[in-house]
């Protein structure tokens, strides 16, 4: 029974990992950039909805919506202003970049909220669930985390595969000169793609603040890009559906992990984690070999 | 060294003369300052030199074998408990003793750098970033682990005795001395290393894998030997942190120490080991500028604490986006302006 309250536990906690890591395969897929600075934008926009609760009184939701929609204005204008130059040069520029934002963000929100621990209390029960007398980790906060991840996952879904709009985003991400010939504003396609990343991004922060007390400090999400980046990595950084899964398997193995070695060591577990995956398969386990042309 | 003729003769110089004499000069004048300092003065340019080592590494790293590190930290770490392990319980006696342990230090973190550049020479870019990241963050909470906390000493950390300044030196002044040398010979060896063949091939490397494979460069073992130099240098400026510091805890290698370190070498400008130098300055004392225009200013305590690290980040994206040559850059401009002026003055007379 221990087994399977890790497991479930370990899924709940996946799932947030996993909507980290589809943000940072959205922007993966469309920019070849990873963006380090999801963390921090994240970070941001949790403690903005935190704010508008806890000290301005606001409801739960509208906070929510309001992390959502600064996210989006956050990525997108993150890409047109300080990615969009270093977008076509040497692959390390940009990741200076989004380290430079993550590094300002966090200084930021320490200048205006401090960095001590606050709480966020979640809208719903952190109580777990029973089973006549055998607990079970699983609250209905949970419930509403992996119900709110599902939803996103549906709602991006439909957007990519069934809209001319999600075609058009698919267009510049798989071939902008052609796309670009095609009439496609490649470039507005592109702050799109990092604005819904981060709005994606921004759910998970705000859902993640409320698992457990006194979460909020402006570090407190630097392990949860690090979850993340490990299971886009798993997932091949390029498949949403491999995110997902990557997201899923590394909230069970950490759960597992956690119970059986030591909870103290989940930074590390990371570090392993992504080491063994990345020497045994560099493209991550679920891509398809590549094809490469001669 | 205005022309190209006396820059031909220069290059002639032998190279342990042409990086020697610089370094020799330097450290001589760096020490005969120490004299007239203030014990935080001289506890500032120990910090400087430290910083300087772990800077020089990195930027031999990121600039010219263009691996891009973000956990140089880490090896700051493995040197700097190495140090801490070895003289928690034995003080040092003799300066030979200090030699040996502060090579105990290097020797320890070259092998852990060159187990994390194994696997870095089979990835690149992002993925690079990201497992570096996760170094930078995994392996300080080691300490935390149940069964290694009675050896590492959990949060609290090791503390360290310090080494005492022969014939009745100043305390902070021998410190300083103990770091400027250690940086002097640490930025002489990279200097060597980096006009040699082995400084090439890192060039070669960075600039197009395929050119320099087909040119009979072993590339994994060129950029695994340039994570082994990093860190190496990281190692020995961990070392000199627990000496200096008196003591090391998981608390002293946040991700902001790797980041620091990479901010570091890009203001400076990446793949120069001057612009390490003038980077190390700048991150090392903004903390202590941030503080003394807060004094001025009476800025709240929330805003001076976090000063520092907005001004690492804003540095780094302007520096990307305007200065991506660094000061460095900016420093070999200005000079190429004023060799112009000066060639074209006689000639206007």
């Amino acid at each position: 029974m221990t087994f399977l309250n890790l497991v479930i536990y370990g899924i709940a906690n996946g799932v947030l990992y996993a909507a980290v890591a589809l943000a940072l395969v959205l922007i993966w897929r469309s920019t070849r950039i990873v963006n380090f600075a999801q963390g921090g934008m994240l970070m941001f926009t949790t403690f903005i909805a935190w704010d508008l609760v806890t000290k301005h009184g606001a409801n739960y939701w509208v906070g929510l919506v309001v992390a959502l929609l600064a996210g989006f204005v956050l990525g997108a204008v993150a890409e047109r202003v300080l990615v969009r130059p270093v977008e076509n040069g040497p692959p390390l520029n940009p990741v200076i970049v989004t380290l430079g934002l993550l590094l300002v963000l966090q200084a930021v929100a320490g200048m205006i909220w401090g960095n001590g621990l606050s709480s966020f209390a979640p809208e719903f029960s952190l109580t777990y669930y029973h089973a006549g007398h055998q607990v079970i980790l699983f609250s209905p906060d949970y419930l509403f985390i992996v119900i709110a991840v599902a939803v996103v996952l549906a709602a991006l879904y439909l957007l990519f595969q069934r809209s001319p709009l999600g075609l058009r985003m698919r267009a510049s991400a798989f071939n902008p000169e052609v796309a670009r010939l095609l009439g496609v504003r490649v470039g507005r396609m592109l702050t799109l793609g990092w604005g819904l990343a981060a709005a994606v991004g921004a759910l998970a922060g705000v859902l993640i603040a409320g698992t457990s007390p006194d979460y909020m400090n402006p570090n407190a999400f630097d392990p949860l890009l690090i979850l993340g980046f490990t299971a886009a990595v798993i997932g091949g950084l390029d498949s949403p559906v491999g995110a997902v899964a990557g997201g899923l398997s590394v909230g069970v193995i950490q759960a597992l992990l956690d119970n059986y070695v030591s909870n103290e060591l989940d930074a590390f577990y990371s570090f392993v984690l992504l080491l063994v995956v990345l020497m045994l398969r560099p493209n991550g386990l679920f891509s398809r070999a590549a094809v490469r042309r001669v | 060294m205005r022309n190209p003729i006396d820059r031909a003769r220069w290059r002639r110089v032998p190279m342990v003369l042409r990086h020697g004499v610089p370094a020799v000069v330097g450290l001589g004048v760096l020490l005969a300052i120490t004299e007239g300092l203030p014990a935080y003065r001289n506890t500032q340019l120990a910090n400087i030199a430290t910083e300087v080592c772990a800077v020089a590494g990195l930027t031999i790293l990121t600039g010219l074998s263009g691996q891009i590190s973000l956990g140089n930290g880490a090896f700051m770490f493995v040197g700097a408990y190495t140090v801490a392990l070895i003289l928690e319980h034995e003080p040092i006696t003799h300066n030979g003793w200090l030699v040996l342990v502060l090579l105990a230090a290097v020797a320890v973190s070259a092998v852990a750098g060159g187990l994390v550049g194994i696997a870095a020479a089979r990835l690149r870019g992002p993925y690079l970033a990201g497992i570096t990241l996760a170094l930078a963050v995994g392996i300080p909470v080691l300490p935390l682990y149940s069964h290694l906390q009675g050896p590492l000493g959990g949060h609290a950390g090791l503390s360290v005795n310090a080494p005492s300044p022969p014939n009745h030196m100043d305390f902070f002044r021998w410190q300083a001395w103990i770091c400027l040398i250690a940086a002097a010979i640490t930025l002489f060896l990279l200097a060597n290393l980096s006009s040699s063949r082995v400084g090439r091939a890192f060039r070669a490397v960075r600039d197009d894998e395929i050119a320099a494979s087909l040119a009979g460069l072993p590339v994994a073992r060129v950029q695994i030997l340039a994570f082994v130099v990093s860190a190496a240098c990281a190692g020995l400026a961990g070392g000199l942190f627990a000496i200096v510091a008196g003591g090391v805890g998981p608390a002293s290698f946040s991700l902001s120490i790797s980041l620091g370190l990479l901010a570091a070498a890009v203001f400076g400008g990446l793949g120069t080991l001057s612009g390490a130098v003038y980077g190390s300055i700048i991150v090392t004392l903004l903390p202590t500028w941030s503080g003394d225009i807060a004094s001025h200013v009476s800025l709240s305590d929330k805003i001076v604490n976090n000063l520092p690290q907005a001004v690492y980040g804003l540095g780094l994206i302007v520096g990307m986006l305007l200065f991506p040559l660094g000061i460095q850059g900016l420093v070999r401009r200005l000079g190429m302006i004023g060799r112009n002026a000066l060639k074209t003055k006689p000639a206007g007379n």
